[in-house]
Order: C-alpha cells, then sequence, then structure tokens
C-alpha cells in the first residue's frame, strides 16, 4: 500500500478539524450546512455497507457475505459489543462457504 | 487532578465515563488492526492511520475502498468526506472550550465524536467541558492505538482471509457505525437513498466511486429539508 495515501488523507483529515476550531462559528448559524455535515457520514455509511456486503466487482449479488452480516445485525440488535458483532459476520460467511 | 468539593459527583464520573468509552472504542481499534492487517497494509502504515488520521470511520473506508480495488484518489476522497464532520465538531470546540491558538493546535486532532459528545455534556460548565474533552480524547488515543497494534499482531496468525470471512466482517462493521445514526426520518432517508444509489452505480462505475457518488443522497434530503 502506497504511503503517499495514507500521508495524504492523515494531513486533510487534521487540516479539516483545524479549520473547523480556527474559524468563525458563521456556518454553524447556516442550518443547511450543519444539517449536510451531519447526514453525510450516514449517507457514505450506509453506500459502504451496501458496496461491501452485495457488490463483486461490477455485479450486485447475494452470496454468503449477506447472511455474515445478517447474523452481525442479529448481533447488533442485541446490543452486542462491536468486536462480537464484527466476528459474528466473520464466523457466520465462513461456515457457510465451507458448507457450500 | 485537583477536586474541589462543588465539582467532585460529576469530575469523578466523568473520569470513569471517559475510560469506559476508550475501552469500548478499543474493539472497534483490533478490528481496523485486523482488518487493515489483512487488506495488505503493513504494521506502521496501519499504526500511522490510526495516530495521525485518527477517526475511525474514515480509517475503515480509507482501508476497504483501497481493498476492493477502488483509485488511492476515491479513497482519499470518501474517508475526507466522513471527516466533514469533524471540521463540524473543532467549530462546536472553540465554541465550547474557547481554547487558545496553541491549545487549537493539538485539541483539534483530538477533536472526534466521542470528545466533543463529552464535552457537550457539560456545556453549563467550561472547566468541566474542557477537562471531559481532554479525558475523553486522550482516553479514546491511546486505546485506539493500543488496540490497533494489537488487532494488527493477531491478524498475523490469519492464513487465508477469504475463508475466515473478512469481507463480512468489514459489511458488519459498517453497519455498526451507521445503525446508530439511524435515529430520525432525514437519517433513515439518506441512508436509503445512498443504498440505492451506490447499488445501482455499482454495475457501471470502477470500485470506489459509487460510494463516493452516494454522498448526494446527504445533498439531495438537506436540500429538501431547506425548502
Amino acid at each position: 500500500m502506497s504511503w503517499f495515501g495514507i500521508l495524504a488523507i492523515s494531513s486533510i483529515a487534521y487540516f479539516t478539524k483545524l479549520t473547523g476550531i480556527l474559524i468563525p462559528q458563521r456556518i454553524l448559524e447556516k442550518p443547511y450546512f450543519a444539517n449536510l455535515a451531519v447526514l453525510l457520514p450516514t449517507a457514505l455509511l450506509a453506500a459502504l455497507t451496501a458496496v461491501q456486503v452485495f457488490a463483486k466487482q461490477n455485479d450486485v449479488v447475494v452470496d454468503a457475505r449477506f447472511a455474515g452480516v445478517l447474523a452481525g445485525v442479529i448481533a447488533y440488535k442485541l446490543k452486542a459489543p462491536f468486536i462480537v458483532i464484527v466476528i459474528t459476520a466473520a464466523v457466520v460467511a465462513a461456515i457457510l462457504r465451507a458448507i457450500i | 487532578m485537583s477536586t474541589n468539593g462543588l465539582y467532585q459527583g460529576p469530575a469523578k464520573s466523568l473520569v470513569r465515563d471517559s475510560i469506559s468509552i476508550g475501552l469500548a472504542t478499543g474493539t472497534y481499534g483490533i478490528s481496523f488492526g485486523a482488518i487493515a492487517s489483512v487488506a495488505g497494509f503493513s504494521f506502521w502504515q496501519t499504526q500511522t492511520l490510526s495516530l495521525l488520521l485518527f477517526s475511525g470511520a474514515s480509517q475503515f473506508a480509507y482501508v476497504s475502498v483501497l481493498a476492493a480495488g477502488g483509485s488511492i484518489g476515491s479513497a482519499i476522497a470518501t474517508a475526507a468526506l466522513l471527516g466533514i464532520r469533524n471540521g463540524l465538531y473543532g467549530m462546536r470546540i472553540a465554541q465550547l472550550l474557547k481554547p487558545t491558538i496553541r491549545q487549537k493546535i493539538w485539541f483539534a486532532q483530538l477533536t472526534i465524536d466521542e470528545s466533543t459528545a463529552m464535552a457537550n455534556r457539560f456545556d453549563s460548565n467550561q472547566e468541566l467541558s474542557k477537562r471531559a474533552f481532554l479525558a475523553t480524547g486522550i482516553s479514546v488515543f491511546i486505546f485506539w492505538n493500543f488496540a490497533t497494534a494489537i488487532g494488527f499482531v493477531l491478524a498475523q496468525s490469519i492464513t487465508a482471509p477469504e475463508v475466515i470471512g473478512l469481507d463480512a466482517a468489514i459489511g458488519a462493521g459498517f453497519f455498526a457505525l451507521v445503525a446508530p445514526r439511524l435515529t430520525t426520518t432525514n437519517h433513515r432517508l439518506t441512508a436509503a437513498f445512498a443504498v440505492l444509489i451506490a447499488l445501482s452505480l455499482t454495475p457501471v462505475l470502477p470500485a470506489g466511486l459509487p460510494i463516493l457518488l452516494a454522498a448526494s443522497a446527504a445533498v439531495i434530503i438537506a436540500f429538501g429539508n431547506k425548502q
């Protein structure tokens, strides 16, 4: 993996935070931007979830990943900690692949 | 830390809470270290992401877009867009804690979901609010980085990543990050719309771009609210 990308995204993330803490709070008074900044992570994380579960290169497929994540969703509903959710999904997907 | 009578109660729970928040994020950190290791990042690359990028969702996004074959450009753009909310938190922290210029330079690195939430909880008292922000920020920073290293080392013993269901693990990880956000109709609509955009663009665009373009769901819903 390239170091360039790692250092680039790290700098961008830091300067985003620094900009926020340095500039006057006028933007916060514009409800559109405040609303957008809150909704942006929801959109990206939902898209990341969907693509991670259903995309296989350029195809949309339902396979062992879906069953694994479904098990993870159940663990989430049962208020399991993050690591339990992640391991549950991995184990269920792995078992399904071993059987089929 | 000095404890004067008036603040003893909240100050005590403040330290305890910041440590338990740090511990909880540690479990994300283990998962991140393991996933980055299996995705082909070196130990120091993984650790650098946790030390410098220091934002869970952005780190997971950066690693997963590259692991799925996306370009460095779309990995950077996705992680950067996820980090925009931290800029907004920065504004809130400046307003709440009134830090000096020097403090701003290092407070910025600790400005994340957890530390901002804790600073907000004590917003009626600037001194307590600052302590809550720092205790939580530092606690999460320490636990997150140690957990990353542990996760990376543990994952080194795994030989065949596809056999252990790593792809499903990342999917469940993203789900666990987005699910707590889906508390209002606005957020649910945004999520549903984003999923629709990302999946319908998957067959026609290279990896990484469908996720980036799904960000427009937030732009559209926020614009709709304005009307």
